[in-house]
């Protein structure tokens, strides 16, 4: 309890502590809005995406509906949320929302794939098996890593990445390996010859699938290794004195006892890391590209949501238009996917604390 | 193993397990070396982009950290979106450090356990998850749009700030909480109201664990791209902005833009805004470095 | 329980053969001291006090003299420290604290729902068991307390310093270096230096939580030579797991057991030599705690 007292008389000082408890009293409330000044932004996000996104469906704002404006129909949840073509500005509109979020999903599922197993074994190796200097030499490496603002991996997506890596694996692998199963499709020739087909076209453009999941992958990597090494050493050394004792040897002790004993920190950094990947924008914006496809081919090029409000930015000039107004739609959709992981993720954390509290 | 002996350890074979350990080992070690891999690739592109920018299409240093950009290649140059982010880091650093440190002192020092104050903790949680792009649309809603306020310097900082008060309430909160309880009991044992205690012996002892704190969450904000575009950015920094209400584009956005274009001079010239986007990094992140460590051994409170 | 006895003097000059005390130590008081008539400065009356589910002080009645100085000594957990901080009310500052009965200081119940403690605490000064000087030059250490009451403007702040530094005999040492940073003195040192802080201020009363537990023997004794020294101004009150201590310094003594009891309060020399409780001798010879 705060002392904040009451004056008065009794043992009671002079002027200055009048004064005292005045400033004190006035800073005291200062300080707390700014504290609620975090609250009101969480309020704000939240009115104002569904604000606008109501003109996307009703063709009114809510704050125009409520000032007695007309509601018009104009997307309706059906269209927006079963439609397979996303073309909000196109001249023949369309309003499916399916391959954006798909390209999301793609991305963020594909980013897990990268990120979960190399940050968990990153993780594992750090806390079981590297030695201090080997510590002090990769953890940081791994900062650095995080550090890297995502339009520089976005810029590397597309400097180096989809044309090189993406491109040589195309080219080098993908194609030849085409030709060589059509030379040997007439043993088979209709489970052969589509698979072979498909795989002599593959061609790369400016943008891919897989480039976007590389990156994006790598970028999530020191999360879940920084998060999951912190619930691995948190695991107390008894366990692991007792599993060696009994003769284990450290790949048993690492996969048995520490993981194990750490999973709900760990599962906590994987939601985090899933989560960050949903919301990323620049470096899967320039790797995966700007075209709404929905499929599953990682050389293809796709859009997230996010690359789809980034296309769209176009500052003032465009209110109004339904472009505008999808921004909005497509926004509070991602802002609510995120909030649901975040919302797990502290659940998951809350979890793993109480355990070694 | 005492093989003199021979027989002792005879009927256990950890042939395979020492295999599974070997291969097991390898696997952690490559996994830990990915990352690595991919910054190294990283940095060998950037820089070798930057190399044949200079060298292939004659990009003069000079003529690129003081021209404004433009949209023909030869004429561009970055000088106009450092300016921009150097105006933007200003104006974000202040708006921001004052509601975070602000909201920070609060829930340490004057925080009462109500549900009130729980709330205020479980939301910034959730803030510190929401994509950065959210913060565009809600500027670009609000300021940009509704306020008439335009696609200014302001309004970006205003999405900044908003993203990184989260992190600079969490490094003050940790800073502020390392002061010592026992320097807080002498000022209040002398009589001392909670505003005294804090601003004369709580924060001057606090105060480097927060700018350091600051001084990260500005590198995390010079780095920013997405909110700003949806503020609104120029799609090249053709002049330097005036002031707060000036149009910009800052060095992230005309990074994107430059890349974004598939010209490859375009992309030499991003190459090497990044490389001076970089080299901002790493100045900002060692002055955190330095003041991490220069308060770390001054002004311990044991010296018995 | 206060006895103004004034024949305790002659008794512990005379106390090697028979009677002795009950520690190795020789009670010494002040002759002086012992016989001016005292007046209460503060006083408890079926004060207790609860952490939460755990009780801290039991029903404590004991009346302390002004310009005296009083030992509270007693095992670990006792609370002893509890009730010197229900004195300058800084129990307050933890949530779970719950009081109950009078505490009075100079005849005002401080627990009163008119009082301020941020006042009660500008006329209490506290020194604690760990030196905890503010990261600040000596000076600012010592003109702190002036300063946030307000009082920096009317006195001489030079002045007062050197008064306060002098009186807690570290003037010397620290004279000429007074914009060094208080915390690269040594232990006892920095001590002193909190001591000078809470005087600084003109309090009524000193608070002293086991000041010396933290410091080596050289230090620790010129820190009761100190006290010896600052009870002719102001109250003192000391806590101390320190047996020979209390006896060497203290004009009364009150022993507390744990649960928070007051078991016996009374001139140092009849605590020592000839308790009336029997858990008094028993604690006092080492039976237990």
């Amino acid at each position: 309890m705060s002392t904040e007292p009451q004056s008065g008389s009794g043992i009671s000082g002079d002027d200055s502590l009048e004064d005292a408890h005045e400033k004190n009293k006035r800073v005291r409330r200062v300080l707390f809005g700014c504290a609620t000044v975090t609250v009101v932004t969480t309020v704000a996000i939240f009115l104002v995406l569904f604000d606008n996104a109501a003109s996307y469906f009703f063709g009114a704002r809510i704050s125009e509906m409520i000032a007695g404006g007309g509601i018009e129909r104009t997307v309706t949840f059906t269209e927006f949320f079963t439609g397979t073509r996303w073309a909000p500005d196109h001249s023949t509109p369309a309003h499916g929302v399916l391959p954006i979020v798909w390209g999301t999903l793609a991305i963020t599922i594909g980013a897990g794939l990268v990120s979960i197993p190399i940050g968990t074994a990153t993780a594992l190796y750090l806390s079981e098996y590297a030695n201090t200097e080997t510590r002090n030499k990769l953890k940081p490496l791994l900062e650095v890593l995080a550090g890297i603002p995502t339009i520089v991996y976005g810029y590397f997506a597309v400097s180096f990445l989809t044309p090189v890596v993406v491109g040589g694996i195309a080219s080098n692998i993908i194609n030849p390996t085409g030709a060589w199963l059509e030379s040997v499709s007439v043993f088979a020739p209709f489970v052969i010859e589509p698979v072979s087909e498909w795989m002599m076209g593959v061609r790369v453009g400016r943008y891919s699938l897989l480039a976007g999941i590389l990156v994006v992958g790598t970028m999530t990597i020191p999360m879940v290794s920084s998060i999951s090494e912190d619930a691995m050493q948190a695991v107390p050394d008894d366990l692991r004195n007792g599993a060696y004792a009994l003769g284990a040897t450290k790949y048993q002790v690492s996969l048995r006892i520490v993981l194990p004993a750490a999973v709900s920190g760990i599962f906590a950094s994987y939601i985090l890391a899933l989560s960050r990947a949903i919301g990323e924008t620049m470096a899967v914006t320039l790797a995966a590209g700007f075209n709404a496809n929905l499929t599953a081919n990682p050389f293809d090029e796709i859009m997230t949501m996010t690359a789809y409000l980034v296309s769209m930015a176009r500052g003032t000039s465009a209110v109004g238009t339904v472009e505008y107004q999808s921004l909005f739609a497509v926004g509070l959709l991602l802002f609510l996917m995120t909030l649901s992981m975040n919302l797990l993720n502290d659940r998951m954390k809350r979890r793993f604390q109480e355990e070694y509290r | 193993m005492s093989t003199q002996r021979g027989d002792l350890f005879a009927d256990i074979d950890l042939g395979r397990e020492k295999l599974i350990n070997r291969l097991f080992y390898g696997l952690l070690v490559a996994a830990s070396l990915f990352g690595l891999v991919i910054l190294v690739l990283l940095i060998a592109d950037v820089i070798w982009e930057s190399y044949q920018g200079l060298t292939t299409f004659n990009i003069d240093p000079v003529q690129f950290l003081t021209e404004p950009s433009s949209s023909r290649a030869e004429r561009a140059g970055f000088g106009a979106s450092i300016v921009a982010s150097l105006w933007l880091m200003a104006l974000t650093a202040v708006l921001a450090f004052a509601i975070a440190v602000g909201c920070a002192i609060y829930l340490v020092e004057y925080a009462p356990e109500t549900r009130t104050t729980r709330l205020i903790e479980a939301n910034l949680a959730n803030l510190a998850g929401v994509p950065s792009i959210v913060y565009g649309l809600l500027v670009l809603a609000l300021i940009v749009n509704d306020a008439g306020l335009g696609s200014v310097i302001l309004a970006g900082a205003i999405a900044l700030a908003l993203l990184i008060v989260p992190i600079i309430i969490v490094a003050s909160i940790e800073a502020i909480r390392a002061v010592p309880s026992s320097v807080r009991d002498g000022s209040y044992a002398m009589g001392a109201t909670t505003w005294q205690t804090v601003r004369q012996v709580v924060l001057p002892q606090a105060m480097p664990g927060i700018l350091t704190g600051t001084i990260l969450a500005l590198a995390r904000a010079i780095g920013e791209t997405a909110p700003l575009i949806m503020v609104g950015t120029m799609l090249h920094a053709t002049r330097y902005p005036s002031g707060p209400l000036s149009s910009f584009s800052a060095m992230p956005t005309q990074i994107y833009n430059w890349t974004y274009q598939a010209d490859r001079m375009f992309n030499g010239l991003a190459a090497l805004g990044i490389v001076v986007l970089l080299v901002f990094l790493v100045v900002m992140y060692a002055l955190a470095g330095y003041l991490r460590k220069k308060y770390e051994t001054e002004g311990s409170i044991t010296n018995v | 329980m206060s006895s103004n006895t004034t024949d305790t003097s002659n008794e512990t000059e005379s106390t090697t053969d028979e009677s002795s005390t009950l520690i190795e130590t020789e009670v010494s008081v002040d002759s002086q001291r012992s016989q001016t008539p005292t007046e209460t400065v503060v006083s408890a009356t079926n004060l207790s006090v609860s952490y939460g589910e755990q009780r801290a002080l039991s029903d404590v009645s004991i009346e302390i003299p002004e310009n005296k100085v009083t030992a509270i000594i007693g095992p670990s957990g006792c609370g002893k420290s509890t009730f010197l901080r229900s004195i300058n009310r800084m129990n307050d500052r933890i949530p779970s604290c719950s009081v109950d009965g009078e505490l009075r200081f100079k005849g005002t119940n401080v627990y009163a729902d008119h009082v301020d403690p941020v006042a009660l605490r500008r006329k209490i000064g506290q020194v604690f068991q760990a030196p905890n000087p503010f990261p600040k030059s000596i000076y600012d250490n010592v003109a702190y307390g002036l300063r946030i009451q307000g009082k920096a403007d009317d006195v001489d702040l030079d002045e007062a310093v050197e008064r306060a530094l002098r009186g807690a005999a570290l003037w010397d040492e620290v004279d000429g270096q007074l914009e060094e940073s208080g915390l690269d003195l040594s232990g006892g040192q920095q001590q002193r230096l909190c001591i000078a802080r809470a005087i600084a201020p003109d309090p009524e009363v000193i608070l002293m939580d086991e000041p010396t537990s933290a410091l080596d023997p050289v230090a620790a004794s010129k820190i009761e030579d100190l006290i010896d020294e600052l009870v002719s101004e102001y109250t003192v009150i000391i806590v101390t797991h320190n047996m020979q201590q209390a006896a060497r310094i203290s004009d009364k003594t009150a022993v507390f057991l744990t649960g928070g009891e007051l078991v016996e309060f009374d001139d140092t020399a009849t605590v020592f030599e000839n308790p009336a409780d029997s858990r008094v001798e028993d604690y006092i010879t080492g039976k237990f705690g």
